[in-house]
């Protein structure tokens, strides 16, 4: 589609102005504010709690130090989409630092923040086990995360292979914990009413949250309500349904009360999840062509004691170039910590770091270009299993980012600017897709406006912009005139907002349902549905032309609603693309940076990423998703880290200024994001793919080599911080 | 949070009397004293709100041909006055390199000097061994996680912190005065002694009694050829790993003064007198200057993690040297 970048963000108004309201943002009559006060030993159990002085605190109301048992339907819940099966204030265990023992229930935030200071716990404490440290082992076989891959994977003989390579290259690569800390923190406001629940909640998914909730309690999913308009940023934090929305739901209900739980920034750290450390082994075999012989990729990650959460950061090694034989292996370290999750990006975020960078080691050892070595080993089809791809426009992409950045012609192995050391780096992006089932229903009212309604949820994506597009583009009328209604549980099903999954499944549900309110017109009309177009707000057929409210006026109908869903085969909620095919985007990002060695800093000079993702619905949207992604892997490479504090047995900083983020300062303005026309046949009639997780893949490794390339010195060990690439003679 | 009770001063008697009362404390900017309260670093039962105090906003001459400050002038106020710009750029420099231009806008010089450490383990929302929050209570980070903002200089098994303003290790290089008065009668405390170190009072961030306020700061003859340099990891908004302020003169193409201040590298801004007097003498750009700066560093000891901190601050004083020539 062109001419979709003059489409601007539909919610931007709303949101740039205080006006779009957020969980946190609505009041419940009688509601009270709810703090919890967490665990201060890592491992071992409650002993007593004393609450005497914390309930006389004026405007307490309770303080819970227990919850009531979960109904049986808890126990048969998937994990995911629960975040985790573990839930606090059952009974006495402790299995990590900052674990709800208690929650103080006030008529002031106030007064719950002060009381909460003044809930005595003693604990019997027990040793700990760092889980930076821990002993790898295979994942549970009972992991709901463990089974969205396999564990180990082997095609032809890696290790054989490799032994008979004359060119190899091997590094452990190792990335630190980082949290995803969105703008706004999670936030839940529980009410009952008649033994039906409502919860205002900040969310990825408002199903999973009604579903979740439901079986908590042992309800049918139609008496819990989710309803989620804005959600200020997820990143995977809000994917799942984390403990505080079970914690604040059984609170409400065993008080009567409506209960508001805003999780502070300190909360973020103990109660929802993480992108956990990782540590990755990769060896790859060459022959002196060039041409793969072996990639093996192990990779062991950081998890609770509680649930084995596992991420498949092998993945790139399968998917990215034509190699005969590849031996992966995922493994978990299980601490007392809580529990990791998916952050943006997942799987192929942390993949690319490693493979990424060792391509680049063994381009160096082979006196390649790493571009050159990138296009000898491109893969047409999926190395895993030689199924075909759905679509793949790399190449494109490759020679669209080379000409871009200047990719050929740039000097080699560094140039000096005063104290400033330039390299340029590239590496591959690329990520899996999901689909999932949605729905939508599009509105056609007589006065010509269009209301598209489904469940979905927008985190800052765009999703609230291009759903109504793709209804206005099918209905042939201006945007200005489609609205859309979003984040309510009561509107038709739609998919989760994360996994990159939303346009695809979205998408596909609007422009089907729009394309079902043309057809109701033709039948209105007694026009042959396949027949009739849309055109300016107007049904034509053949040279007859009606405007829609010309059709529903003569009718005397006061709307037209069509129905559409994304349907997958064989009934399944959620897969990966079509079957029989491999579905992936791909992409190019090729980066400058200058390396000030003396004192070891590192800033980004200029960027250019190209992406073969499908069709691209919004322009805009879409490159804003490129350039955030860009920024959030800016900070993966050069500065964020959150650290277990082995001796603490706890996250050391809990906050902002303890884990920098990248501000506007470290982003340069010669940030190129663009895309290859592309449109892919098989995944849903829009011809589009996610491209929200793509945008933070391949970033980390391309810094790397880029800071290679500046300074000689390569560093496997994220993020690449002053104490890495300092001279440290005196 | 506590409740607690506020008033408004009109005058700065007012002001001082009222700060008599125990568990009082001063409110100007109020960019740091949020946070403590909030984290349990204070729970101040008063607080005594000084940011219309009408005579302490004015930058002044003095008669010695320096600038007074008032201690409610905001930071970006003083760091982009002319005649701050003009005579200390490296003062101007290091506020502005500081906080945000929002922070810069409601923060005031006489109460940046006095915030507090920013070590996690001090700013921790959880009980942890720190002898500035409990004294007596011991120190988590000498044997914790302390690469980054950790000391090298001046540092005791009781805390191994850092001073973390920018603008006090300039007004440290500047040998700045900061005046005070105090319902008893008031001071003039040399900027490089205002900061407590360790070995003194683990405790303590620095010398001010309770009660006594700082009302402005003087700095004497202007330093023209000065300049800060920061080293963080990312370009803006983060506290120093290392920083250095440096004032030069240049007699007959030899360096004839230098006064080189380190920051966060102690509890202190860290002037490397030896460096300074080493300097001396020395033709700018030389071979000799490397020696010279790295002669400052022969106190400097590590903590367990932290030893690339030692070249890091020796090249980042170089560089705020050569800066400085160039000015």
């Amino acid at each position: 589609m062109s001419g979709t970048y003059g489409i601007t963000r539909q919610d931007g108004p709303a949101k740039v102005t205080g006006a779009a309201t957020y969980a946190a943002d609505y009041n419940a009559e009688g509601q009270l504010y709810a703090v919890l006060v967490g665990s201060s030993v890592t491992a071992g159990r409650v002993t007593g709690y004393d609450t005497a002085e914390a309930e006389a605190e004026p405007g307490v109301v309770h303080v819970l130090t227990g919850l009531p048992t979960v109904h049986e339907a808890f126990a048969g819940l998937p994990s995911p989409p629960l975040a985790t099966r573990f839930l606090p204030m059952q009974n006495d265990e402790i299995h990590y630092w900052g674990q709800p023992v208690a929650m103080v229930l006030a008529d002031s935030l106030e007064a719950a923040e002060g009381a909460a200071t003044r809930v005595r716990v003693s604990y019997d404490r027990q040793p700990f086990v760092n889980p930076d440290t821990a002993l790898a082992v295979t994942p549970s076989p009972d992991s709901g995360y463990g089974m969205l891959d396999a564990h180990e994977f082997r095609k032809g003989d890696a290790a054989g292979a490799l032994a008979g390579s004359p060119v190899r290259a091997s590094g452990t690569y190792t990335q630190p914990s980082r949290h995803g800390n969105p703008m706004e923190p999670s936030a839940i406001l529980a009410e009952w009413h008649d033994g039906r629940l409502t919860v205002h909640d900040s969310v990825q998914h408002v199903y999973a949250v009604r579903d979740t909730l439901a079986a908590v309690f042992g309800l049918a999913s139609d008496k819990v309500r989710v309803i989620n308009p804005h959600t200020g940023g997820g990143f995977g934090t809000k994917a799942f349904i984390w403990p505080h929305e079970i914690l604040a739901s059984q609170a409400a209900k065993a008080v009567d009360r409506p209960v508001k739980l805003v999780l502070t920034r300190q909360d973020m750290y103990s109660i929802v999840g993480y992108q956990p450390l990782m540590e990755h082994r990769v060896e790859l075999g060459a022959n002196e062509s060039g041409e793969l012989q072996a990639i093996v990729h192990e990779v062991d990650n950081v998890t609770a004691l509680t649930d084995d959460y596992v991420e498949f950061g092998s993945a790139p090694s399968k998917a990215l170039y034509d190699v005969p034989n590849i031996s992966t292996s995922q493994r978990v370290r299980r601490g007392n910590v809580n529990l990791s999750s998916f952050m943006r990006s997942p799987i192929d975020g942390p993949g690319t770091w490693a493979l990424g960078s060792a391509m680049d080691e063994l381009a160096h050892t082979l006196s390649v270009d790493p571009l050159t070595l990138r296009l000898t080993n491109y893969a047409e089809v999926s190395p895993a299993d030689g199924t075909p791809w759905s679509s793949k426009k790399l190449r494109e992409a490759y020679e669209e980012g080379a000409r871009r950045f200047g990719w050929w012609d740039r000097p080699k192995g560094g140039t000096r600017d005063g104290h400033w050391l330039i390299g340029c780096g590239m590496a591959d992006c690329t990520q899996g897709q999901f689909r999932f089932t949605s729905n939508a229903r599009v509105r056609l009212r007589a006065d010509g406006s269009v209301k598209v309604e489904a469940g979905y949820t927008d985190i800052g994506a765009g999703s609230t912009t291009i759903f109504p597009q793709i209804a206005a583009q099918t209905l042939g009328l201006d945007i200005r005139s489609v609205q859309g209604v979003s984040g309510d549980s009561e509107l038709p099903y739609a998919g989760p907002t994360y996994g990159s999954g939303t346009t695809i499944a979205m998408g596909t549900a609007v422009h089907l349902a729009a394309g079902d309110v043309l057809r109701r017109l033709a039948d209105v009309m007694s026009w042959p549905a396949e027949e009739v177009r849309a055109d300016d707000g107007a049904l034509t057929w053949r040279d007859h032309r009606r405007p829609y409210a010309d059709i529903l006026r003569a009718a005397r109908l006061d709307e037209v609603i069509g129905d559409g869903a994304m349907v997958l085969p064989n009934g399944a909620s959620a897969d990966a693309g079509a079957p029989g095919m491999s579905t992936r985007t791909f992409g190019a990002m090729f980066i400058e940076v200058g390396v000030d060695p003396d004192l070891g800093l590192l800033r980004l000079r200029r960027a250019t990423g190209v992406y073969s993702v499908g069709a691209v619905v919004n322009e805009r949207t879409a490159r804003s998703q490129m350039i955030g992604g860009l920024v959030w892997g800016w900070g993966m490479a050069a500065m964020e880290a959150s650290h277990f504090e082995p001796n603490l047995g706890r996250w050391l900083s809990q906050d902002l200024a303890g884990v920098p983020l990248p501000v506007n300062a470290d982003i340069p303005p010669h940030i190129d994001m663009s895309f290859v026309d592309e449109f892919d046949p098989h995944v849903g009639p829009l011809g589009a793919k996610g491209v929200g997780e793509l945008s933070a893949t391949g970033i980390a490794a391309a810094v790397a080599n880029a800071v290679f390339d500046a300074t000689g010195r390569r560093v496997r060990d994220l993020p690449i911080t002053p104490e890495k690439l300092l001279d440290p003679r005196m | 949070m506590r409740p607690f009770t506020y008033v408004r001063a009109e005058t700065l008697p007012g002001a001082l009397d009222s700060a008599r009362t125990d568990n009082t404390m001063f409110l100007a900017g109020g960019t740091e004293l949020l946070n403590w309260a909030r984290i349990g670093i204070e729970t101040p039962s008063r607080l005594v709100d000084i940011g219309r105090l009408p005579e302490l906003h004015e930058i002044t001459p003095t008669e010695d041909g320096g600038l007074r400050i008032g201690a409610l002038a905001r930071l970006n106020d003083v760091a982009q006055d002319a005649r701050v710009e003009t005579a200390y750029p490296v003062f101007s420099q290091a506020i502005l390199k500081a906080a945000s231009a929002q922070l810069r806008n409601l923060a005031t010089i006489g109460g940046n000097p006095v915030q507090r450490v920013r070590c996690p383990y001090f700013r921790s929302n959880g009980p942890v061994a720190c002898n500035k929050r409990v004294p007596g209570s011991g120190c988590a980070a000498l044997h914790g996680a302390n690469s980054e903002r950790f000391a090298i200089f001046g540092w005791t098994e009781d805390c191994v912190a850092v001073q973390p303003s920018d603008p006090a290790v300039a007004l440290a290089c500047l040998d700045a005065e900061i005046i005070t008065e105090h319902g008893d009668g008031g001071r003039r405390i040399p900027a490089t002694e205002f900061h407590t170190l360790p070995d003194v009072d683990p405790a303590a961030h620095n010398v001010l009694r309770p009660g006594e306020l700082i009302t402005g700061i003087e700095l004497g003859a202007p330093a023209p050829r000065s300049a800060y340099v920061k080293v963080r990891e990312r370009q803006s908004y983060e506290y120093a790993l290392v920083s250095a302020a440096a004032a030069v003169e240049v007699t007959d193409g030899v360096i004839s003064r230098a006064r080189v201040a380190l920051g966060s590298v102690a509890l202190r801004p860290w002037r490397l007198y030896d460096a300074e007097a080493a300097l001396v003498g020395l033709t700018p750009g030389s071979p000799e200057v490397r020696d010279a700066v790295t002669s400052g560093f022969s106190a400097a000891r590590p903590l367990s993690s932290n030893a690339y901190k030692i070249p890091l601050a020796r090249n980042t004083a170089l560089r705020a040297l050569e800066l400085a020539l160039e000015a």
